[in-house]
């Protein structure tokens, strides 16, 4: 049960981090909080929208639904199904191999580092982390 | 029981995490304080139809463009003192037309560049030279503060602009692309220090005064003599 605890809260972390980045892309936000300076060159490059949709609103959708699944998983109805977790092992797998090409970009394409990326990209591989830790407790009970 | 309080326990916690970072947001939101991101990519539509901006006779004989950025002491010592000597003896009698071309020097400057977008929406409403007088008059008290957008608004009621038209502007950062541009230009052309003026086809930096560069136009674009 920690490890879902451990998702939701990662989740909820990575959902706020997703809506600062999306509420400055739009003019919401008129400075992000960036030591580097690289992350307004991320946010207004190219590569922070995919297939026509802001990356930071794809991040937002992906962390919810694991808040999602973490949070219905820890209901007792449901904290020994494995249902919450296989959806979990999947987004969160997506999600790494995703923030793995974002990274990539950042380095070699548009030479910069946007912290705020960063921390999502350490916080979705904790996800996957915790997800595959419960997904063992799951399989040995 | 242990276990339902502990779950009750975490979701007091998730609610805590999520009022506070929701109440930074917001506060973030509603502080919104313009900033204006550099090297963004250029589109077409940020130069299309727009070279600088232009003071004097279009046909004038000769253009002098003024690459400046407005955090730089020398700049605003050119366009307090120099200048005005400028206009007079060069624009107004049609024998120049000057040209200003933003070059932000992020790494000096750091209100440079919003500096220059302020201008920017102030030319949206047909009001960039006022904007750009009274942000260079009152450099030493903006370039002192820790946070400059507050004044350059200050400067646009005060240039008479339409405020919820300008914050627009300013939060959107819709120039950003244009004062790229003017800067990516000024790399093209050899610029690497501010002020700096592009005559004809040369590069004239350092602290340019007027009567140089009444003689340099003198030497391009010579006087017509009144003929016997």
């Amino acid at each position: 049960m920690k490890q879902r605890m451990g998702i939701a809260l990662l989740s909820l972390a990575g959902m706020l981090i997703s809506a600062y980045l999306w509420m400055f892309k739009h003019g919401y936000i008129g400075t992000l909080a960036c030591g580097t300076g690289g992350c307004e060159t991320v946010q207004l490059s190219p590569y922070s929208r995919f297939m026509g949709v802001d990356v930071a609103l794809l991040g937002f959708a992906a962390y919810a639904v694991l808040f999602g699944l973490a949070m219905l998983g820890l209901q007792p109805s449901w904290a020994g199904r494995r249902e919450p977790t296989r959806a979990a092992l999947l987004l969160a797998g997506g999600g790494v191999l995703f923030a793995g090409y974002l990274t990539w970009l950042e380095l070699f394409v548009i030479h910069a580092i946007c912290r705020w990326c960063v921390a999502s990209a350490v916080i979705i591989l904790l996800v996957l982390v915790l997800t595959l830790l419960d997904h063992r407790r799951l399989t040995r009970a | 029981m242990a276990g339902s309080t502990s779950l009750n326990r975490f979701y007091i916690l998730l609610l805590v995490i999520a009022a506070g970072g929701g109440g930074v947001l917001y506060w973030q939101a509603r502080r919104g304080v313009p900033s204006i991101p550099a090297n963004v990519v250029v589109t077409a539509a940020d130069t299309a139809g727009f070279q600088g901006y232009f003071l004097g006779d279009p046909n004038a004989p000769l253009v002098i463009t003024e690459y400046a950025d407005y955090q730089c002491p020398s700049c605003q010592d050119f366009d307090l003192v120099q200048f005005p000597e400028v206009m007079r003896q060069l624009v107004e009698t049609g024998r120049v037309r000057w040209r200003y071309r933003d070059y932000p020097l992020d790494h000096l400057h750091s209100f440079a560049r919003l500096a220059a977008h302020s201008a920017a929406c102030a030319d949206d409403q047909g009001r960039y030279w006022q904007q750009h007088a009274l942000i260079y008059q009152g450099q030493a008290q903006w370039s002192a503060e820790s946070e400059a957008s507050g004044t350059f608004r200050d400067y646009a009621a005060r240039a008479g602009l339409d405020l919820p038209a300008y914050d627009a502007c300013m939060q959107s950062a819709k120039y950003a692309g244009r004062i790229q541009a003017s800067y990516d230009e000024g790399l093209r052309v050899g610029v690497n220090g501010t002020p700096t003026f592009l005559i004809g086809d040369r590069l004239y930096g350092g602290r340019s005064n007027s009567d140089a560069l009444k003689r340099i136009v003198d030497s391009l674009a010579p006087m017509a003599t009144p003929t016997p």
